[in-house]
C-alpha cells in the first residue's frame, strides 16, 4: 500500500524494549518500525506477554528507556504528548469520583467551565450506553460499565492520536460489537490517528484499515495485513464472504505464535 | 419463616451487648454487696453511679472532659498535619523511606509517654507540654498510614494523569492523595485515640487538670467511687469517639 505520498502522524523507528529486573533482564519488545497515517486505523494482535503493553506504553510516553525513536507529526517525542490519548488495559476509573464526574476529568483538569464539561461528560456517557448511571461510583458498576466508563473519559479530551489496550477486553460480545461501532463513528467523524491492541480477530477486522500481527515474545511484527472492506464499516460486516476471508488468514499467521505461547507456558509450568 | 418471625425469636445484637454489660454488673454489685468483693478498693456500681452524679452535678467532669478534649483535638490537628507531611516525606524520598519507615514503626509500638519529663523541661508546667505529648504520641500511625496509602495508589490511575500531562501539583491533588485518602483517614482516625490517651496519661502524671488529673486526684483523696466514674467515663468518652469516627469514616467514604 502505498503511504509516502502523506507525511504520516505517528512514526515508530526501531522501537526496542529490555526491562532490567533483578532476577535479569526481559527483551519485551524486539525493534518495531511502523508509520502510521492521519486518521488511519491499526489493530495490534499477538499473543499475550509479546510487549503490546509495552508498546503502547513506550507510544503513549509512559515508559522512558527504550531504544529507539517515536515522532509525531516528524517531531521526536519524549515523555507524554498532549495530543495522544490512553484507554488502558487496566481498570482505571477514579473509585472517588462518580461516573460523571470521571469523564470530565481531563476537562476538569484543563479547566473547561463546569457547565460545559458536565453536559459534554453527559452526551459522552450516553454515546457509551451508561444513560441514567451519571450520579453512580464505579463500585457500583459492573466492569465492563467501568471499562466504558474510561474510555469515554479518554474521548472527553478528544484526542487526535487514541492509543487503546484491549479497551474491550472486560465487555461480553454484544456490548463489545455495539461499542466497536460508536468508537469508529466518532474515530471518523474526529478523523483520530487510532492503535488498538485487542486480542480479538474480528474486532481487529471490524474496525481497522491495517492489522499488524505480532510474534511471540519478544515480539517484533510477523505481518502487516490490509484491511480493505468499504467504509463507513460497523459490525454488521461480520456476516460476510470477505470478513470471513481475514479472520482465516489473521487466524493463519497467529495460530503458529499462539502455539508457540501455549506451550512456553505449559514447558513453564512443568518446569517448576 | 417470615422476618417478623425471626426478629422475635432472635434478640438484636445491642440489646445482647446491654444484658451481658447489666448482667456483669448485677454480679459485681452484688458481690460488693455480700462481702464477696472489697467495697472499699471496689465500690459497687450504685456507688460509682452515685458519685457520676455527684460530679456532673458539681461540674468537674464536663470541665474536665472539656479540657481534655481541646488539648487532644489539639494534639490530634497538630500530629495530623506534621504527620501527614512526614508520611508525604518518607514517601517521596526512598533513601528517607527506606532509612526512617522502621524507626516510626518502633515509636508507634514504644509508650511515648514516658518521655513527657524532657516535655516538661521543654514546654514548661503548661497544657503546651500536654499538647506535643499528645501529637507526639498520634504522630507514628497518622506517618506509617499516610506513607502507605501515598505508596499504594495504584500506578495505573497515576497513568491517566500522566498520559493527561497533568502538573506535578494537580496530578498529587487530582489523582494520588484523593485515592490515597482511605488509608490516610485510617491513620488519623488510629492517630485521634492514640492522642486521647497520651493527653489522659500525661494529665494523670502532671497536675494540670483534665480527666487524667481528676482521676489522679480523686484516688489520692481515696473517693474510690468517684475514681472509677471518672476511668469508665474516660473509657465511654473514646468509645463513643471511636465509633463516631468509624461513622464519619464510612460516610466519607461511602462511595468506594
Ligand atoms: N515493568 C516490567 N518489568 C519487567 N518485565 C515486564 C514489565 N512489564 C512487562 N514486562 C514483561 O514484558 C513482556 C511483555 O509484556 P506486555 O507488554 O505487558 O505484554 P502484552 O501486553 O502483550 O501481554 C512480558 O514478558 C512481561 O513479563
Ligand atoms: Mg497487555
Amino acid at each position: 500500500m502505498n503511504t509516502v505520498t502523506t507525511n504520516p502522524v505517528l512514526r515508530l523507528s526501531n522501537v526496542a524494549k529490555t526491562f532490567v529486573t533483578p532476577n535479569g533482564s526481559v527483551r519485551a519488545l524486539d525493534p518495531v518500525s511502523l508509520d502510521i497515517r492521519q486518521g488511519e486505523f491499526i489493530s495490534i494482535i499477538g499473543p499475550s506477554g509479546c510487549g503490546k503493553s509495552t508498546l503502547m506504553n513506550i507510544v503513549g510516553g509512559l515508559l522512558d528507556d527504550y531504544d529507539g525513536e517515536v515522532q509525531v507529526d516528524g517531531v521526536p517525542v519524549r515523555g507524554c504528548h498532549k495530543e495522544i490519548g490512553m484507554v488502558f488495559q487496566e481498570e482505571s476509573t477514579f473509585p472517588w469520583r462518580t461516573a460523571i464526574d470521571n469523564v470530565a476529568f481531563p476537562m476538569e483538569a484543563t479547566g473547561v467551565p463546569r457547565e460545559e464539561r458536565l453536559s459534554r461528560a453527559k452526551d459522552l456517557l450516553r454515546l457509551v450506553g451508561l444513560d441514567g448511571f451519571e450520579q453512580r461510583f464505579p463500585s457500583e458498576l459492573s466492569g465492563g460499565m467501568r471499562q466504558r466508563i474510561a474510555i469515554a473519559r479518554t474521548l472527553a479530551f478528544k484526542p487526535r492520536i487514541l492509543l487503546m489496550d484491549e479497551p474491550f477486553a472486560a465487555l461480553d460480545e454484544q456490548t463489545r460489537l455495539l461499542l466497536g461501532d460508536k468508537v469508529l463513528q466518532i474515530q471518523q467523524e474526529l478523523n483520530q490517528t487510532t492503535m488498538l491492541i485487542t486480542h480479538n480477530i474480528a474486532e481487529a477486522v471490524q474496525l481497522s484499515d491495517r492489522v499488524l500481527i505480532m510474534t511471540f515474545r519478544p515480539g517484533r511484527i510477523k505481518q502487516v495485513i490490509d484491511i480493505e472492506l468499504p467504509r463507513p464499516r460497523s459490525s454488521k460486516l461480520m456476516g460476510g464472504e470477505k470478513f470471513g476471508h481475514y479472520v482465516a488468514a489473521i487466524w493463519e499467521d497467529l495460530r503458529e505464535e499462539a502455539t508457540r505461547g501455549l506451550l512456553e507456558m505449559e514447558g513453564a509450568r512443568s518446569g517448576s | 419463616m417470615s422476618s417478623a418471625a425471626i426478629s422475635q425469636t432472635r434478640l438484636p445484637a445491642w440489646l445482647m451487648r446491654t444484658l451481658v454489660i447489666l448482667f456483669l454488673l448485677g454480679i459485681w454489685e452484688a458481690g460488693s454487696q455480700y462481702g464477696f468483693i472489697n467495697a472499699f478498693t471496689a465500690p459497687p456500681p450504685s456507688a460509682i453511679f452515685f458519685a457520676f452524679i455527684r460530679l456532673v452535678e458539681a461540674g468537674d467532669i464536663t470541665r474536665a472532659l472539656a479540657l481534655t478534649f481541646f488539648e487532644a483535638f489539639t494534639a490530634a490537628s497538630i500530629g495530623t498535619i506534621v504527620g501527614v507531611a512526614a508520611g508525604y516525606f518518607l514517601h517521596r524520598s526512598k533513601m528517607a523511606g527506606l532509612a526512617y519507615t522502621s524507626w516510626v514503626a518502633a515509636a508507634a509500638s514504644a509508650p511515648l509517654v514516658l518521655i513527657y519529663p524532657l516535655f516538661l523541661v521543654i514546654f514548661g508546667r503548661n497544657p503546651a507540654t500536654i499538647i506535643a505529648m499528645g501529637a507526639l504520641g498520634c504522630m507514628p500511625p497518622i506517618i506509617l498510614k499516610a506513607k502507605e496509602g501515598l505508596d499504594g495508589v495504584r500506578p495505573v490511575l497515576l497513568n491517566v494523569g500522566r498520559a493527561l500531562n497533568l502538573s506535578a501539583r494537580k496530578q498529587f491533588w487530582m489523582i494520588q492523595f484523593p485515592a490515597a485518602l482511605p488509608t490516610i483517614f485510617n491513620g488519623i482516625r488510629i492517630g485521634l485515640l492514640f492522642a486521647i490517651i497520651n493527653v489522659v496519661g500525661v494529665e494523670f502524671l502532671i497536675s494540670l487538670g483534665g480527666l487524667g488529673y481528676m482521676i489522679a486526684y480523686l484516688g489520692d483523696r481515696f473517693d474510690y467511687p468517684a475514681m472509677y466514674a471518672g476511668i469508665l467515663f474516660v473509657i465511654f468518652v473514646s468509645v463513643v469517639f471511636f465509633l463516631l469516627t468509624e461513622r464519619l469514616e464510612k460516610w466519607l467514604l461511602s462511595s468506594r
